[in-house]
């Protein structure tokens, strides 16, 4: 088998695709996107509903094999190395990520074990974990009785209980209160601080403001990509709410 | 009909040990959109299947358009509108079935009052064969309002309309609300998201069961007015980790791009300017969601 591929060698691009793109049938979903990701990078991943994004993301995560071009995470190319690529990965997505019906010490352990970690070092991160997020009685309580912030800040630090070099977060923080969101922006922070690269999607365009650059993909393309404060700058737009709407309103896919 | 749209006062609910509302009094004026926000969890949806007869009070007392939502239920089924949050469409109805459903749920048919819903209904016609679940996130929010409109109700409920739609989908709906608003329909909409009150005439903010501020927007603004520093600097992460650790500071948190810096009083935040690193600092005016910060990190010292 192939080692890492060459290209991430050179540089510490964590994420890089190279005219990505998928075909269902006659209809491109993702048309020939390009674009990296670099090491500790919190990337945005924009898009209105069908352009493409989640098919995108599938791809990255070696979920689904490329018609045409290529990419790479983590040094693994997506189509060839898929299995490699799962590994050094973590996901998260606000619709399912955690098992409500058990308790937070056994989702822990079930993601750490399928994630590949030893029982002494899933026992280490628990106490890590439940330290970190101020847990003590709640670890032997079932996941539901939690507060809604409480669970997203599990769901994210068990999709990173394995140290990944890149995590995804598909629509992360929906619907909780305006303080548990910065606290869990906060871990993101520090997680990316820590070398993970952070890969959001988002339909939230103030949370697009904490990304360090973002890319908007309309009708499988990506139609602009930069820092928050240059795409502001480039359409001359008070925020990133605007920014969107001045691209995604062109869209033409229904 | 006069009278106020809503009149609540003191509702309570509670689901075991859970206390979903705390005494929660709300007076909705006709023809207004009236704003419920807050997080989940906040009772926006309690509130909302109390005031549509959906659910009963544990106590305090409640009126839609006049009637009592206890002894009245009937006649509020029939003149409210009502697009709850996570369901109201048949996915495996087409567009077109579900309306006609709605329609004959109330004995009428869609041409009774299509006019009502034209403007909206004209937006997914061209997709009046497809099922329901085929629908974009946007296309299936106009549907459901469709739906919720068929029966020519007097009042508008709309739990969480906008949540999981994208940004354009959003802004074109609530410009549809506010053509509603304009034929004379009040509506009371509950939202996550801070940014949509602007496009409400009043709002409550709600939190754990209770509402913490009432009134227009600029009025609510005003009331919380407050010295507020925006600070940007290379690495936001390490740089809030310096600001904290500030004299003078009272509260420091992420927003967007930016840091947001509450100070005690007397202090005026110049030596912020000179730590490492930073880029840009400023003072700017709240809005909406640093009041929330505020209020809720009140209720927290309590």
């Amino acid at each position: 088998m192939r080692g890492k591929m060459e290209d991430s060698c050179k540089s510490e691009a964590v994420i890089s695709a190279d005219r990505l793109t998928k075909r269902f049938g006659d209809f491109t979903a993702v048309d020939a996107i390009s674009f990296s990701v670099a090491r500790g990078e919190i990337f945005g991943f924009l898009g209105a509903n069908g352009a493409g994004k989640s098919t995108a993301m599938r791809m990255l995560c070696g979920l689904s094999k490329p018609t045409a071009g290529k990419a790479s995470v983590a040094g693994y190319d997506v189509a060839r190395q898929s299995e490699q690529v799962k590994r050094h990965i973590g996901y998260m997505s606000q619709k399912f990520s955690l098992y409500n019906e058990m308790t937070v010490r056994q989702n822990i352990a079930l993601f750490a074990g399928i994630y590949g970690l030893r029982r002494r070092e899933i026992e280490e991160r628990c106490a890590t974990l439940a330290a970190s997020l101020d847990f003590t009685a709640e670890m032997d309580m079932p996941v539901s009785v939690l507060p809604l912030g409480q669970q997203q800040k599990l769901a994210f630090s068990v999709a990173t209980i394995h140290r990944p070099d890149v995590v995804f977060l598909d629509e992360p923080t929906g619907g909780v209160d305006p303080i548990t969101r910065r606290q869990f922006w906060e871990l993101i922070y520090r997680t990316a601080a820590g070398g993970t690269t952070v890969f959001v999607t988002t339909h939230y365009m103030d949370e697009a403001e904490y990304c360090q650059r973002v890319s908007i993909m309309v009708d499988g393309c990506i139609k602009a990509m930069g820092t928050p404060a240059e795409l502001k700058r480039e359409y001359g737009a008070a925020d990133m709410d605007e920014v969107f709407r001045c691209l995604a309103s062109r869209a033409s896919r229904q | 009909m006069s009278g106020a749209a809503i009149h609540a006062e003191g509702l309570c609910k509670s689901f075991g040990r859970v206390k979903a509302l705390d005494g929660v009094s709300v007076d909705v004026e006709r023809g207004e959109i009236y704003g419920l926000i807050g997080p989940d969890g906040a009772g926006k949806t309690t509130l909302f299947r109390i005031l549509t007869t959906l659910l009963l009070p544990d106590s305090g007392s409640a009126t839609v358009c006049g009637a009592d939502i206890v002894t009245r239920y009937r006649s509020i089924r029939r003149m409210a509108g009502y697009m709850p949050g996570r369901f109201s469409l048949y996915p495996d109805l087409s567009v077109e079935e579900n309306l006609t459903f709605y329609a004959s749920l109330f004995g009428g048919k869609v041409s009774d009052n299509f006019g009502m819903i034209e403007p909206i209904y004209s937006q997914i016609a061209p997709f009046s064969k497809r099922k329901a679940a085929a629908l974009s996130g946007g296309m299936k929010q106009k549907l459901a309002l469709c739906c919720a409109l068929i029966h020519q109700p007097e009042i508008l409920f709309l739990d969480e309309p906008t949540t999981g739609v994208d940004a354009v989908s959003r802004k074109e709906f609530w410009d549809i609300l506010s053509d509603i608003k304009c034929k004379g329909m009040p509506i009371i909409v509950s939202t996550p998201y801070m940014d949509e009150a602007s496009r409400c005439d009043r709002i409550s903010l709600m939190d754990s069961g209770r509402i913490i501020e009432t009134g227009a927007l600029r009025e609510i603004l005003d009331r919380n007015m407050m010295p507020l520093l925006a600070v940007r600097g290379e690495n936001n992460y390490t740089l809030l980790q310096q600001v904290r650790g500030e004299a003078g500071v009272e509260q420091a948190y992420l927003f967007g791009e930016y840091i947001h810096v509450f100070l005690k009083e007397g202090y005026d935040g110049r030596a912020l300017s000179s730590l490492p690193g930073i880029i840009e600092a400023g003072s700017i005016m709240p809005n909406i969601e640093d009041v929330f910060i505020k209020i809720l990190g009140k209720g927290n010292e309590r």
